[in-house]
Parts: C-alpha cells; sequence; structure tokens
C-alpha cells in the first residue's frame, strides 16, 4: 500500500526544517548588543551538532507520513523537544569562552521554530488520543517535574536567560512569591466578595442587569489605565484616612495591584455563580424543600455542589487571567514577574526580558491546564477543550 | 433607552475632550501637585487617539480575516486534518499572557509600533478563531440537508448559510478581541508605540494623577463605547438570521 502524506505532518515539517536553516542561538559579545547568528550545525561542536540537526530532521521528515500510532509520535516529539533543549544548553555552554562573564548566548528564531515544531507535533498526537483523566494529570506531573530536573541540573546554566536568573536569583524569588501572591490573593477576595454578590443576585432577579451591567464595564477599563487609577485612590486614601497607612494600604506596591486584578477578577466570579446556581434544575431545589431543609441549607448543600464545575470554571479564567495581568504591577511597582519584564525592555535587555516573560507563560499554562482537568474531574466541560 | 443615552453623552464628551482639551484643564487641576501641568501636552492627545486607535484597527482587521479564513479552512473536509490541532492550539494560546506576548515580540521586531501590531494581531487571532469554529460547528444538521438539498454548491452554501449563521458568534469574538487589543495597546507605549499608553505612563513615571486619569479615561470611555457598539451589531446580526 502506498504511504500517505499527512498534512498536519508536512506543516510541522516546514516550521522545523525553517527551525534547522534559521540561527538556532545568538552569541553576543555582551548582555546588550546585537550578536551574531549561528545555525544548529555551527553552534555545537562538529559531529554533535550534525547528528542532532540531521536526527531532528529525519524526525519531520518522516513525521509526514500517515499512519504513524498517535502515542508513537507523542514520545518522539516529547523527546525531540528534550534534545532542542538539551543542544541549546550544550551550545551555550560550548560558545561560552572560560572565565568570560560578559557574553551571552541566547536562543534564537531557529531554536523556537524548532521548539515550536515538535510542540505542535505533541499537541496534535494528544489530541488524536484520549486519554484518562489520571494519566494527563500524570503528564502534566511528570512534564513540571521534568523541566525542573532539566533546570536543576544545571544543563542551561550557560544560557543568557539563567545567566541573569543567576545574577539575582534571591530577586527572582521574592519576585514569584510577589505573582502568585498577587494572583492568589485578588482571586481570593474575588471569591470573598463576588460568591455571596452571584448568590444575592440570583436570589434577586432585580439586581442582575444593574450588577453585571457594572462588572462588564470594569472588566473592559484597559489595566495599564486601572491599575494608574488605583494609585491616585489609594495614595488618598492612605493620607486623607486615620489608620489606613497603618494597615499597609499605599499607592504604590502591592496593594493598588491587588486591588486592580481584583476588580477584573469579579465579573466572571459573579456571572458564572449566578449560571452556575441557575443551571440546577427547579425540581432539584424544590425535591430539597420538601425534604424540609432551610434556604441557607439548599444554598451550601445542594445549589453550591451542583454548581461546582462551572464555579471552578470561573476561577479558571480569573486565575490565567490574574497571572498574565500581574505583569502590569511591575510597570506600578507592585512587584511580581513584570518588575523583570519592564527592567529589561527599559534596559533593551532582551533576556531579562525572557526571564519576567517566561516564568509567566509557564504559570498561567499549568494552571490553565491544572483547572481544566480539574473542572473536568468534577464533571464540567473543561472551557479548553482538550488539554 | 438610559443606556443609548449615557452612551452618546459619553461619546459628545470624548469628542469635546479630544477636540480641546486645555478646556478641560479646570477639571483636571486638583489632581496635579506643585503647579504641575493638568493636560498632557508633549503629543496632542487627539494624535495619539487616532495612532492608537489605528495600530487597533489594523491589528483586528487582521485577525479577523486572518482567523475567519483559518476556521473555514479548518472547518472544510481538506481541512479537517487540523481541527484537533486548531482547537488545541487556540485553548493553550489563549493562555498566554498579552503582555508576555507583547514583550517576546520586541527581541525579534525591536522597538515601536512594530512589535506591538504583532502582538495584537497574534492575540486577536484566538478569540476570533475560537468563535468562528464554534459558530461554523455548531449549526444544525438540518439547516445543512436543507440546503444542499435546494442545490446549493458548497462554495454558495458557505456564503449563502454557514456564514451568516455564524455572524453573530463571529461578531462576539471580534469584540473580544477589539477590547483586549485596545488594552494591550496601551501597553505598547513601554515599548514606544505611539499610543495613550504614553499619557498614563508620563503620569505615573511623573506623579501626575491628572496625566493618568486622562489618559485612562480616554481609553477606558472608549473600550466600552467598542464593547456596546459591537453588541449592537451583533442584536443586529442575530436578528436578521431570526434569532432576535
Amino acid at each position: 500500500m502506498a504511504f500517505r502524506i499527512s498534512r498536519t505532518g508536512l506543516l510541522f515539517a516546514l516550521i522545523g526544517l525553517a527551525g534547522l536553516v534559521l540561527p538556532f542561538v545568538q552569541f553576543k559579545p555582551n548582555r546588550i548588543v546585537p550578536g551574531e547568528g549561528l545555525r544548529l550545525f555551527e553552534a555545537l561542536s562538529l559531529p554533535l551538532g550534525w547528528i542532532i540537526g540531521l536526527v531532528l530532521g529525519a524526525v519531520l521528515i518522516a513525521g509526514c507520513l500517515e499512519r504513524w500510532p498517535a502515542k508513537l509520535r507523542l514520545t518522539v516529539a516529547l523527546l525531540a523537544v528534550i534534545a532542542v533543549t538539551l543542544a541549546l544548553g550544550a551550545a551555550a555552554t560550548q560558545l561560552t569562552p572560560p572565565d568570560n562573564t560578559l557574553a551571552r548566548v541566547s536562543p534564537a528564531s531557529g531554536l523556537w521554530l524548532l521548539l515550536l515544531a515538535f510542540t505542535l507535533m505533541l499537541a496534535d498526537a494528544q489530541s488524536r488520543i484520549t486519554l484518562g483523566l489520571p494519566i494527563r494529570l500524570a503528564m502534566l506531573t511528570g512534564a513540571m517535574v521534568l523541566i525542573a530536573v532539566i533546570l536543576g541540573s544545571g544543563a542551561l546554566d550557560g544560557v543568557s536567560v539563567m545567566r541573569e536568573y543567576a545574577a539575582r536569583s534571591d530577586l527572582f524569588a521574592r519576585e514569584a512569591v510577589g505573582h502568585l501572591a498577587l494572583a492568589f490573593g485578588s482571586l481570593g477576595l474575588a471569591l470573598l466578595i463576588g460568591l455571596p454578590l452571584g448568590v444575592a443576585i440570583y436570589e434577586s432577579p432585580a439586581m442582575r442587569r444593574p450588577v453585571l451591567g457594572i462588572l462588564n464595564i470594569l472588566q473592559t477599563i484597559p489595566s495599564l489605565a486601572l491599575f494608574g487609577i488605583m494609585i491616585p485612590i489609594f495614595g488618598w486614601i492612605a493620607a486623607n484616612i486615620p489608620g489606613a497607612a497603618q494597615a499597609g494600604v499605599a499607592g504604590i506596591g502591592l496593594f493598588p495591584a491587588m486591588v486592580a486584578l481584583f476588580l477584573y477578577s469579579l465579573l466572571p466570579v459573579v456571572s458564572n455563580t449566578l449560571t452556575g446556581l441557575t443551571g440546577v434544575n427547579p425540581a432539584t431545589r424544590e425535591a430539597a424543600a420538601g425534604l424540609g431543609m432551610t434556604r441557607p441549607q439548599i444554598l451550601v448543600q445542594v445549589l453550591i455542589p451542583l454548581a461546582l464545575p462551572v464555579l471552578l470554571a470561573a476561577i479558571r479564567i480569573v486565575l490565567v487571567q490574574n497571572i498574565g495581568l500581574a505583569v502590569i504591577a511591575g510597570l506600578i511597582g507592585g512587584g511580581g514577574f513584570g518588575t523583570f519584564v519592564f527592567q529589561g525592555l527599559n534596559q533593551t535587555a532582551m533576556d531579562l526580558v525572557l526571564l519576567g516573560a517566561l516564568p509567566t507563560i509557564a504559570l498561567a499554562l499549568v494552571a490553565g491546564i491544572a483547572l481544566d482537568l480539574l473542572v473536568e474531574a468534577t464533571g464540567g466541560r473543561p472551557k479548553g477543550g482538550q488539554a | 433607552m438610559t443606556g443609548r443615552v449615557l452612551m452618546a453623552v459619553a461619546l459628545l464628551f470624548l469628542l469635546a475632550f479630544l477636540a480641546s482639551p486645555e478646556s478641560f484643564a479646570p477639571l483636571f487641576e486638583p489632581f496635579t501637585r506643585n503647579n504641575a501641568p493638568a493636560i498632557y501636552t508633549q503629543t496632542g492627545l487627539m494624535s495619539l487617539t487616532l495612532s492608537h486607535l489605528g495600530l487597533v484597527l489594523l491589528a483586528v482587521i487582521a485577525s479577523t480575516l486572518i482567523a475567519v479564513t483559518l476556521a473555514i479552512l479548518v472547518t472544510r473536509p481538506a481541512g479537517r486534518e487540523f481541527l484537533p490541532l486548531a482547537r488545541t492550539v487556540t485553548s493553550v494560546g489563549q493562555t498566554f499572557p498579552p503582555v508576555a506576548v507583547l514583550a517576546l515580540a520586541v527581541p525579534v521586531m525591536g522597538f515601536g509600533a512594530g512589535p506591538t501590531l504583532v502582538a495584537l494581531f497574534l492575540y486577536g487571532l484566538l478569540p476570533v478563531f475560537e468563535n468562528a469554529l464554534a459558530g461554523l460547528t455548531g449549526q444544525s444538521p438540518q439547516v445543512q440537508e436543507a440546503a444542499r438539498g435546494m442545490g446549493l454548491t458548497p462554495r454558495q452554501r458557505l456564503w449563502q448559510v454557514e456564514l451568516p449563521l455564524a455572524l453573530p458568534v463571529i461578531l462576539t469574538g471580534v469584540r473580544l478581541t477589539a477590547v483586549i487589543s485596545l488594552g494591550t495597546a496601551t501597553i505598547g507605549s513601554t515599548v514606544a508605540a505611539k499610543t495613550l499608553g504614553e499619557v498614563i505612563i508620563a503620569g505615573l513615571l511623573s506623579s501626575n494623577t491628572a496625566f493618568v486619569l486622562q489618559g485612562g479615561m480616554v481609553v477606558g470611555i472608549i473600550a466600552v463605547l467598542i464593547y456596546e457598539g459591537f453588541q449592537r451589531l451583533e442584536q443586529f446580526a442575530a436578528a436578521r438570521i431570526g434569532q432576535g
């Protein structure tokens, strides 16, 4: 029988082969000047670069053929992603002259394209096999452990981003905690206020339109504007309301950022609470009332458990959104990974930008996938389709 | 009705403010300190607004065209193979923070309007694509059957049946994209794009609350107006296909 060409495989091969032709890394004499691009073959010492390049090329071309078992493709694509990552680390170590602390080896377009090609291959293979929840959870955990092992092993220590990290590992830990505090703190606040508010507008339908309308408008205000407006408001409160400054309220720092994120989170929490509660079959409610349960009992023991998947979906939206938006806090002195992003942009030090942007993306991805799994485990439909 | 009046008032206020910002100076003076200027004059507010809107408009049109085309392609028999992948990519891609996308575009594009435009375009693809996909795949088989029974060719079915039916959902996606782009473009000024973010950032750097307020106010009003405008369009499109 004839071999059929897989169109998806062809797309991945085109992307990946372009990645092999374009510069894999950039060698820069110091962290700010533009550098010289080196292809995968040139970036690694003689036999190694060619071997890795040829193997990756062979995998890409073989991927064009139809009728590969999806599980095999998944494994091969995963191995290829790891190989590309390790090749980056090896290239950085080999290219940096010993005792030179100024030279930087940064990832370049070829590397990104190779990673893109193989992650797409991975995603495509994964979307074609239906895996059970426990296996997908194990895969997520496995991926996180794998990343931790690679980072911890020092294999990437020569890469520019990791050198920026080494120069400020204490600060990184602090900003990471700050970022998480912003994202989870604002989520907590939003649940604390949003859940009761959602229940309240469920109980009194007349309030639904005005409340949701106001929250909608809040969500529409661009983040930078909202963050900016919080500063004078809290500055004024700190200066004019006795006791506020002592309680930690201040115009700059964590507080205004937290409140801005909280305001953005209210709409998803309130509207999903309402959707979840109204989605419960009225007969169920009546049955509970017939059993002699009081209104609060019905709410806590019947309605909220039934609405749980929709509530979890709201938590997913809010968490992913806030992890991303928390970057902007870096612009107003609120801490978080945004500090590195904006410092890097100011100094035109792109490795520093990456040091802020990559962990943010990773955090958002993990939060999104983990909560999708959780939504599915509680019987809801994951927001993001296949995770 | 009150909504419509409020929107008209907001629009008039915005136009008046942009036409002659100086006459609104007394409104912003209470927010300045040490005799700092009450109105941002480094660059005209009108020209900043126009360049901000231009950037957003360009990005939204580009991402809408590409995203709808892609959605049509993956829902045709020839492109079905890409459908599962497309779904995964959109759901994962949307967890990427817009700010991070913007920051990552800088090393590739350099500073200026370029990276902002690319980031807005890339990020804008996802909501439109997701909604177009939902709109095109969520149609009842009976309608398709009827269209086929009437003897419509695949191309006619697409233009006369599928796209009109999907239009309200697609417009919702475009609305999401437009609102997100408007906000992300503000942050574009940190990479030297000419947008209203410049006013807000100037205010933050010089602790001039008046600047922060006027920048935020202009972007905020535009965002709300665009949001409302699109909702009207969606209602109109839904009414046309008998779902209003």
